[in-house]
């Protein structure tokens, strides 16, 4: 591998992302698989970093999953962000800031059709006039969150707690990143590093201490791919997806994946389970899977915040080997308690994938 | 330099401008040619032979040419000045930048190089990405050439030949090898060629398979992997390999562009400069005394380059005796 040759691709794909003043929408699916990592992106960015991150409760799906699925047609997901664009302007910012890959992948394909066909972005100004007598302006910047953590990775490398390092041995932890496919698969341009050789997640990795593995099925689908797992009949084909990745990554003995997208977390941490169940392998150490993270749940950890404020207990690959070798201390008690200490039950174990 | 051989043989006092180093452009570079396996070296030689008298400039570019009411004056970056009659540009060809199909991992993986590198490397040059006993080679068709997305639609012309013959050469070079060819068509229109291409696969088992490589990657033990599909089998194929040569593809020499807007001559759409005609009057252009010969005007094999230059230098003896 040669290192110099991606940093050259990286140097043609720097997108410019502004400092401050940002308007956040939310993920639908995340905020069910994942709520702590949007909460922990807010409270990261506004109080870690001190930046205006503003949401408001209007917001509403972007209609991407519906788009996708097709369930609708694409002039009904335009004028649904057309509304979103509208409740931006309504209060008074410019930069657009997404939770989830398949709204930023959405919002970019708009505007990039609207840029093409003017006639096409009228057409929706008229029928979002219609719907609620809203107007909207375009967003001068369009960013994922995980473009924001990115840019601040070093800010963030310097107010860290622990350093993606094994605290017994001082080497650095193996990190596998995973890019959304709607993070720039579509657009190579629209996102940090590209399409090829992407390193908005590498970047907060090697910021953070770890060592980036690269491996032969890195590009390859998580298994999510929508009509892949929404068609039941499909579902096979999105495990033997997932499968097919770990097999490629094992030898390189991973010791944690770093997701930007809703999906793909979700999907190489729980089929982890069925993989196990339907093989017996499993692709950690001693029985244990490869814990999968939110870029949000590694930079909490990076900065010290307790593992289960950031949900890890909601994973179904157990996150303590991973926490042993950063040193990270945790009380194993506590794992499935929820807000105000209520007692979240402790869910059956699998027969193979060894968890807590 | 075979225009030149024979604008002096036929009376006239050509003088060559070559901004590098020595003549020959790409041959000069490559080790054999396809299909007879010539020594690209000896082709050079033989030509160079013929310009022992001949007036040649290395290492200068033109600055500038202006018309003249009989002719062109032409001013190089030596400082040298010229009252020139016609003006023949022979500016050749650029290679694809393979690094710009950023999928196939030039420059990012350890053994991928292009077919120039491999030349090079058959030429005595050093290049660790070539290993010691590769056991699987893989060649893809068709980088940067017949590509809408890397702006470049035209087929190349030599690739697929290319291809073959150097697969032939690592065939002799390792014989325990298997070599698989990635294509999207093969394109043997000239004398031999489709000999060539059987010889390939009878004498020496080189594998063709019909189909684009989508991507490649690099797995622990560095050697490359591609994922393809097979269009006439219709499956997936993965294939680890211990090189990867990507056939760059051929666009037209940037600097043929400033030399055509210096004598304001065209350039056609495809990048290339643009003939008067591309049925029989392709070496001239549509400026008097300027005319064309080569890769300048569209992608050519050599022995096309050398027709053309032929038939350049007798387009030019014509116009020079009113003739035209």
């Amino acid at each position: 591998m040669i290192y110099q040759g991606k940093q050259k691709i990286w140097s043609e794909y720097q997108k410019e992302i502004p400092d401050d003043h940002w308007f956040y929408v939310r993920s639908c699916i995340r905020q069910s698989f994942f709520p702590a990592s949007e909460a922990h992106f807010v409270k990261i960015v506004r109080d870690v970093l001190g930046k205006d991150l503003y949401e408001t409760k209007h917001h509403t799906t972007c209609g991407g999953i519906a788009y996708h699925s097709d369930t609708i047609p694409q002039e009904t997901a335009m004028t649904i962000v057309a509304r979103q664009f509208a409740l931006m302007k309504e209060a008074g910012y410019k930069n657009l800031v997404t939770s989830c890959i398949t709204s930023f992948g959405n919002y970019t394909e708009i505007l990039e059709t609207w840029r093409e066909y003017p006639e096409l972005e009228t057409r929706i100004r008229e029928m979002l006039w219609k719907a609620c007598r809203r107007e909207f302006d375009k967003p001068e910047y369009v960013a994922h969150a995980s473009d924001l953590v990115y840019k601040f990775r070093n800010d963030i490398a310097e107010k860290a707690k622990v350093r993606l390092v094994n605290h017994e041995t001082g080497e650095p932890l193996r990190i596998v990143e995973h890019i959304g496919c709607h993070y720039s698969k579509m657009f190579p341009h629209k996102g940090v590093g590209g399409a090829e050789y992407p390193c908005v997640l590498s970047g907060m990795a090697e910021s953070w201490g770890g060592q980036v593995i690269d491996y032969p099925e890195r590009r390859h689908c998580c298994g999510f791919g929508f009509r892949q797992y929404m068609v039941k009949a499909n579902r096979g084909y999105s495990v033997s997806n997932t499968h097919k990745k770990f097999e490629s990554m094992e030898p390189y003995h991973p010791d944690a994946i770093i997701t930007n997208c809703p999906g793909c977390p979700y999907f190489l941490d729980r089929w982890q389970y069925v993989i196990s169940e339907q093989t017996g392998k499993t692709y950690g150490n001693d029985g244990f899977g490869i814990p999968v993270f939110t870029y949000e749940e590694l930079a909490g950890l990076v900065l010290g915040y307790d593992p289960w404020d950031l949900g890890l207990q909601l994973h179904q690959v157990a996150a303590e080997p991973f926490l042993d070798k950063l040193g990270v201390a945790y009380d194993p008690e506590a794992k499935y308690l929820g807000i105000n200490k209520e007692d979240l039950l402790k869910p059956a174990l699998p027969r193979v994938l060894k968890c807590f | 330099m075979e225009a030149a051989r024979q604008l002096m043989r036929l009376g006239w006092e050509p003088v060559i401008v070559e901004k590098s180093d020595h003549l020959g452009g790409h041959v000069a570079r490559w080790h054999k040619l396809f299909p007879d396996m010539m020594s690209a070296s000896e082709l050079v030689e033989h030509l160079a032979a013929g310009l022992d008298s001949a007036t040649i400039y290395l290492k200068t570019r033109v600055a500038y040419m202006n018309k003249l009411k009989d002719g062109y004056s032409v001013m190089l970056s030596n400082g040298t000045g010229l009252q020139c009659r016609a003006v023949l540009i022979a500016s050749g060809f650029s290679l694809f930048e393979a690094a710009k199909k950023e999928e196939y991992g030039y420059g990012v993986y350890d053994h991928v190089i292009t077919n120039a590198d491999l030349e090079a490397w058959f030429n005595g040059a050093d290049d660790g990405r070539v290993p010691e006993a590769p056991r699987n080679i893989a060649f893809v068709h068709c980088v940067g050439s017949r590509d809408l997305k890397a702006g470049n639609p035209q087929c190349s012309k030599v690739c697929c030949m290319t291809a073959i013959k150097q697969a032939i050469e690592l065939k002799e070079l390792f014989p325990e090898a298997e070599i698989w060819c990635f294509y999207m068509d093969l394109r043997l229109f000239g004398k031999k060629y489709e000999d060539f291409y059987i010889n390939a696969q009878k004498d020496y088992g080189v594998h063709f398979v019909r189909g684009r490589v989508s991507e490649v990657g690099e797995a622990i033990d560095g050697r490359v992997v591609l994922k393809a599909e097979d269009t006439l089998s219709g499956a997936p194929v993965k294939l680890k390999a211990d090189l990867l040569v990507l056939m760059s593809g051929m666009l037209c020499n940037s600097d043929s562009a400033s030399l055509a807007a210096m004598v304001r001559t065209e350039v056609d759409s495809d990048g290339f400069l643009r003939s008067r005609d591309n049925i029989y009057r392709i070496n001239e252009s549509r400026r008097p005394g300027v005319f064309f010969a080569g890769a300048c005007t569209g992608t050519k094999t050599v022995p096309e380059t050398v027709a053309e230059a032929r038939a350049a230098a007798l387009d030019i003896h014509n116009y020079l005796n009113g003739n035209d």
